[in-house]
């Protein structure tokens, strides 16, 4: 899967289930400031990930993780 | 030194009858059900499939999508009650309340609906997929800190959980912290939406519940020969209680006053009320003499009146105790007769019934009532409101676990 392909999948787990803007969700955009998502809405979208692209995530593998681009980096790295 | 009088200076409402204070109001001056079938699910093979749901509101479209997915329903009532109302009073809602004002917020069964699917979930699909705003959706609290956080109350906060009792509580503790100066604004409400698959079975199982599936609006009777149960009903209603010296420093409109609250425990059983009412007679002397007032002052009784045969008939004796002779020429109704029963909601939509119906003098009827019941033979204002000039109403409120809440307002 290609990473625009991974980002479309991402900004559409966050604009259909999580009913974050659509506009505000762009690669550069950051989780938390941008997007509100806070500590309980970051489960919320791990759970998200692992059902659309079958996968696991650890909470370590999070710590990185603080914009939808680098959610997509790490997503692309593991499908 | 003498206390501190309560005022109230704004009301918000959400309830089977309308979606604001005057469309409720007006329905319930005209006697008109809020109850109908369920709609929000499949009611498959329960034994009740009606109940008093709140219509025309979509949570999504009213804060939403990403906003409105944290909380459990009765938190989206809540905060919609609670804007309604604050705005009433004259505050602007998207300015912080500030810690001068206070929350009392009352509910029988917090998020009931959010435990309900919550737990589906790990049935179907385990522990790693439950969702992880649960518990702030389930716990009890969950409104109380949900309103305090979307208008900034900083403040004490209480959450109560009396069951059908609660929100009578609430606005009882609400108006003692009022009258002992630890602030001078409270928001006092109630909420609940338990019109739910599992809630609306248990209800069933202990036979509280009327089965009368093919007349939901006939349904909810209270004090006729024909009762057979309560009616579930979904909604929440906020007050904003203020000390007289506060409303008037802000020239604030003052609706009336909160000026008696009694509080008793039956101690007797978890459901059944105590024989002859014996915990709600107490309850009503309390509050009348908070309010250093007697029976002979109470223009108006807004009855816990639930429909159940041991309510109405308990809460009849007990009225009779306490009154005397007065309990026959009381004006009492049950509004519960159109709204359903709101549980932890219904003392503070009560207590908002009580204020209009002495500010408008009309009393609401209790619509239903047809057939005589020897054992309710008290004045019910039966079907049709009666208009009366009147200054005070007493509101009763009694719940599961023997908790009884009354609250006395006066229009002066």
């Amino acid at each position: 899967m290609e990473t625009n392909e991974v980002f479309d999948k991402v900004k559409g787990l966050f604009v259909e289930d999580l009913g974050i803007d659509e506009s505000k969700v762009t690669m550069e955009a950051k989780l938390e400031e941008d997007l509100e998502i806070d500590s309980l809405g970051i489960v919320e979208v791990v759970m998200a990930f692992e059902d659309e692209f079958d996968i696991e995530i650890d909470d370590e593998e999070l710590a990185d993780v603080s914009t939808v681009g680098e959610a997509v980096k790490l997503l692309h790295s593991k499908i | 030194m003498s206390k501190r009088r309560v005022v109230i200076t704004g009301l918000g409402t959400i309830n089977p009858l309308g979606n604001n204070v005057a469309d409720s109001w007006e329905k319930l001056i005209n006697g008109i059900s809020g109850i109908d079938d369920i709609t929000s699910f499949d009611t498959g093979d329960l034994p009740v499939t009606f109940a008093g749901e709140v219509k025309n509101f979509d949570a999504n479209e009213y804060m939403g999508k990403q906003h409105a997915r944290k909380l459990d329903r009765s938190g989206h009532l809540s905060i919609y009650a609670a804007e309604q109302a604050l705005l009433d009073a004259g505050f602007n809602p998207e300015e912080r309340m500030g810690s001068n004002c206070g929350i009392v917020f009352g509910t029988g069964i917090g998020g009931i609906g959010a435990t309900e699917d919550a737990v589906r979930v790990y049935d179907e699909r385990g522990p790693s997929r439950i969702n992880p705003l649960a518990i702030t959706q389930l716990m009890p609290n969950s409104s109380t800190g949900q309103v305090a956080i979307k208008f900034g109350i900083e403040g004490p906060s209480l959450t109560i959980t009396t069951a059908c009792a609660a929100s009578a509580n609430a606005v009882g503790e609400a108006k003692n912290m009022i009258e002992n100066g630890i602030v001078d604004i409270v928001v006092a409400g109630g909420t609940e939406s338990g019109t739910t698959p599992m809630t609306i079975g248990a209800f069933a199982q202990i036979r509280a519940l009327s089965t009368k599936n093919d007349t939901p609006t006939e349904a909810c009777s209270p004090f006729d020969k024909n009762r057979d149960g309560f009616v579930m009903a979904e909604g929440s209603t906020v007050l904003i209680l203020e000390s007289e010296e506060s409303a008037k420093n802000r020239d604030a409109k003052i609706y009336g006053y909160v000026v008696g609250y009694g509080s008793t425990t039956d101690a007797h059983h978890i459901t059944a009320p105590a024989e002859g009412g014996e915990g709600a007679v107490r309850a009503m002397d309390k509050a009348l003499k908070d309010a250093s007032l007697s029976v002979d002052d109470v223009d108006y009784i807004n009855a816990h009146g639930t429909s159940t045969p041991a309510n109405d008939k308990n809460e009849t004796s007990a009225i009779k105790t306490l009154f005397g002779t007065k309990a026959y020429e009381v004006d009492i109704s049950s509004t519960k007769s159109m709204t359903g029963h709101l549980l932890g909601g219904a003392g503070a939509f009560e207590s908002m019934v009580c204020i209009l119906s002495l500010q408008n003098g009309v009393i609401p009827p209790t619509i239903n009532l047809n057939n005589k019941d020897e054992e309710c033979d008290l004045n019910y204002t039966p079907n049709n409101a009666v208009n009366k000039d009147m200054n005070i109403a007493m509101s009763n409120s009694f719940g599961f676990g023997g908790h009884n809440g009354v609250l006395v307002f006066s229009k002066t």
